[in-house]
């Protein structure tokens, strides 16, 4: 693809890779989010315990929040289901031929696995539970 | 002109990095799921709230699990199975995490000099990382 490296987002997402390419791209970024996410938690959550000061407080208070916990949920469990289909492919190359159908069967775990518990914490954001 | 990343043959280091990024997912995907069974079949039901599930399930480890209602960790939560578990888990963890890390920056990152350094840094970090996450699991 971008083998000058230098062509805009826009131009880059029109390469037709399809399915391939655009998970590739989210699996990029979830994964980078995760390593960040948890990084952050670490560092964090040592220096509230040990030192208990107002900047990790805040920081502890961001990635508790309602829209953190639905951005690090979608990292979480898009790279898991795609990295489980990228491995399974990659370690059984028979497979890849059903490439298609393992990417719906991808999707169609991933809306209701993320799908529901998204509704209850917006359902619990918009009434007010807990 | 950069060139796309060459085509490592089995056995090189770096194949066994690419099977071992394979690997380790799996592997982590179950050690959630064991983890997160073993957490209810503890009694985590009435015990420990979602929130503190999920802690539980990628990171088994009394300290992490303090604001629950657990009554007594030493009876099922703090024993030298999920010490040695949770070692695991932290092994694994780190080294799919900065792994990955090092393949996306190499694949912007051509100057071999400063792909040494971040090489080293990457490295360094996964350590320092590692003998942290271990300190916190014998200490708790």
């Amino acid at each position: 693809m971008a083998l000058s490296g230098r062509v805009g987002i826009l131009t880059g997402l029109r390469y037709r890779g399809k399915q391939g390419m655009l998970n590739w791209i989210l699996h990029r970024i979830t994964g980078l989010g995760i390593v960040f996410l948890v990084g952050t938690h670490v560092v964090a959550a040592f220096f509230l315990q040990h030192i208990g000061d107002n900047v990790s407080a805040r920081i502890t208070a961001i990635y508790e929040s309602r829209p953190t916990q639905l951005v690090v949920y979608f990292c979480v469990l898009f790279h898991a289901l795609n990295g489980a289909r990228v491995a399974v492919m990659d370690l059984f190359p028979r497979l890849i031929r059903y490439e298609r159908e393992l990417t719906w069967l991808q999707w169609g775990i991933f809306i209701p696995a993320y799908g529901l518990p998204a509704f209850f914490l917006l359902q619990a954001a918009l009434i007010g539970q807990a | 002109m950069q060139r796309s990343r060459p085509i490592r043959s089995a056995g090189s280091f770096e194949y066994s990095l690419w099977m071992f990024t394979r690997l380790s997912g799996l592997a982590l995907l179950l050690f959630a799921a064991v983890s997160m069974a073993a957490a209810f079949m503890l009694g985590g039901r009435t015990e420990l709230d979602l929130p503190t599930f999920v802690r539980w399930m990628f990171f088994p480890n009394p300290n992490h699990v303090v604001n629950s209602k657990i009554p007594d960790v030493s009876v099922g939560w703090s024993n030298a199975f999920w010490q040695v578990y949770s070692t695991i888990m932290i092994f694994l963890a780190a080294g799919h995490g900065l792994n990955g890390v090092r393949m996306v920056l190499e694949d912007y990152v051509s100057r071999p000099l400063l792909v040494t350094v971040l090489r080293a840094a990457i490295l360094l970090f996964w350590l320092g990382a590692f003998v942290v996450a271990v300190y916190v699991i014998l200490a708790s």
